[in-house]
């Protein structure tokens, strides 16, 4: 099993929840995000463009590493790993 | 957070919706445009630098560009003036895979023509412009001007890469006007299959020859429905007006105190009269010698006058961006503009007198006006006592009766007598 964490802003298209858990394993983050958004298409749109690629101030973490360190989203994702999807402070500019 | 508040607004109201970096207010008065509500934050946290009034349906839709840094952009609309908006599960507004692309910002929602209610036209960054035919459900790219092999050497100006303006023309449905910075103004003479540069004569001070065939960086762009080939324009650096839908376009900085400036808006009955916010310098984009002045012309540029009844003439080093300054179709017109610093002017007498509307919001990057429902035209009590606080503004009554008369500004003749 593999736990998401959910951030606010986007707890309106996951029925409020804030952890999200999906059954078995995925090979990668990128596959573990496709089933996110098969559960919950909402937040497919908020993370990634439409190119497929993580939106620049948005950070992912499989556990405490960031993906953009260790491989995006072909980063190996461990049995009962915790993926965070965090807003990146670097956002708040304007 | 601060709780969000809504206007109650009814048919003849005027609303006037302020898109500013971190969310968007909608102000709303009657139509004597004294007394203004103030609902927001719509969208706190959001950036809107674009919106839209359509009163083409049964249901008068508001619509928002909302950006997040972290959550990308979305379109969204509102048919109970800001109560409850759309928040559509999947982004509406997005380039196809194969372009490569990825939307930045919304910048312009241009609701087409009265004719085809259910057309919607979008403009965005990375410069490119978005077509609905089903009311905003499903949108679009415009291939034509995507694949236009100018694309390539099109160049980000200091606000990106956008398509800012959309100019549906009133009388012919095949032609239409777009303008990019730094691309400059685009025309389609067959519905949006081709597009050619229409700069001839607007310069580019960044560029070694100063009048290429298209790069410029167009500010803004404006016309009036009633002439359609007459264009006014906006550059940076250059006030310009086409009469021959944009085949050549003439000089008219005459007698501003700076040709550089972003904002523009059209007299909503007057095609002759034409609204500007003077910048000092793209160096230094402050209003010139620290005094918020509109400039208007009433002339289509051949001069210009500065209006500045109750602007600030002092320790104001404003700066009014492109898509913030509106007008609404009132009579007399209505317009509305918002500063960088958070401020909203509004002027109820076509720019004769000024108030503030509100302060204190964050940097304003839209204003649009509209009048709910439409202005009514069988003369009604409240167009009328606007037309009599007009007629007492010396800058409008006097000096130009013939036109005036002739573009109907001031209705002050007496009905004819029943027989």
């Amino acid at each position: 099993m593999i736990t998401f964490q959910i951030p606010g802003y986007l707890r309106s298209f996951t029925e409020g929840r804030g952890r999200v858990e999906l059954d078995g394993s995925v090979a990668s983050v990128g596959e573990a995000l496709e089933r996110l958004w098969t559960l919950h298409p909402g937040v497919r749109d908020r993370v990634v463009t439409e190119q497929g690629e993580v939106r620049q101030h948005v950070n992912v973490f499989v556990g405490d590493e960031s993906i953009r360190f260790t491989g995006g989203l072909a980063t190996p994702v461990p049995e009962g790993a915790e993926i965070w999807i965090v807003p990146a402070v670097s956002g708040g500019r304007s | 957070m601060v709780a969000t508040r809504n206007v109650q607004v009814k048919d003849g109201d005027v609303l006037v919706m302020v898109g500013t970096t971190k969310g968007a207010f909608l102000l709303r008065s009657s139509g004597a445009r004294k007394k203004w509500d103030v609902g927001g934050p719509h969208f706190p946290g959001h950036s809107v630098y674009a919106m839209a009034y359509d009163g083409r349906g049964k249901k008068p839709t508001l619509w928002a560009g909302t950006n997040s840094m972290h959550w990308g952009g979305v379109l969204r609309s509102s048919t109970d003036f800001g109560k409850h908006w759309t928040e559509p599960e999947s982004a509406n507004v997005k380039f196809p895979t194969e372009t490569g692309a990825s939307l930045k910002q919304i910048w312009k929602i241009r609701p087409g023509r009265p004719e085809e209610p259910n057309t919607l036209f979008c403009g965005v960054e990375p410069a490119a412009l978005f077509e609905s035919r089903d009311g905003g459900e499903t949108w679009e790219l415009n291939r034509g001007l995507y694949d236009h092999p100018h694309r390539a050497r099109w160049q980000p100006g200091g606000g990106g890469l956008c398509l800012h303006t959309i100019l549906p023309d009133a009388q012919d449905r095949d032609r239409m006007f777009i303008a990019i910075s730094t691309g400059g103004v685009y025309r389609t003479d067959d519905g949006g299959r081709t597009w050619q540069p229409r700069n001839h004569g607007v310069r580019a001070d960044f560029l070694p020859g100063k009048f290429p065939e298209y790069g410029q960086c167009v500010h803004k762009v404006v016309a009036h429905p009633s002439r359609p080939d007459r264009l006014f324009l906006q550059n940076h650096w250059g006030l310009y007006r086409s009469d021959d839908g944009g085949d050549s376009w003439t000089d008219i900085a005459n007698g501003v105190p700076s040709d550089f400036g972003f904002c523009m808006a059209m007299h909503p009955h007057d095609p002759e009269t034409v609204y500007i916010v003077p910048i000092e310098s793209d160096q230094f984009r402050c209003t010139p010698e620290g005094k918020l002045r509109v400039y208007r012309t009433r002339n289509a540029g051949k001069s210009w006058e500065a209006l500045t009844r109750g602007l600030p003439q002092k320790e104001a080093l404003e700066c009014v961006l492109r898509d913030a300054m509106s007008v609404d179709h009132m009579n007399p017109a209505g317009v509305y503009f918002g500063t960088r610093s958070g401020l909203v002017y509004g002027s109820p007498d076509g720019g004769a007198s000024w108030s503030k509307l509100i302060g204190g919001l964050p940097p304003v990057v839209s204003v649009e006006a509209a009048v709910v429902g439409g202005v009514k035209s069988n003369g009604s009590r409240r167009k009328a006592s606007a037309a009599k606080r007009a007629s007492r503004q010396p800058a409008r009554s006097s000096s130009r009766p013939r036109a005036a008369k002739a573009r109907g500004a001031a209705p002050r003749r007496r009905s004819p007598k029943k027989k």
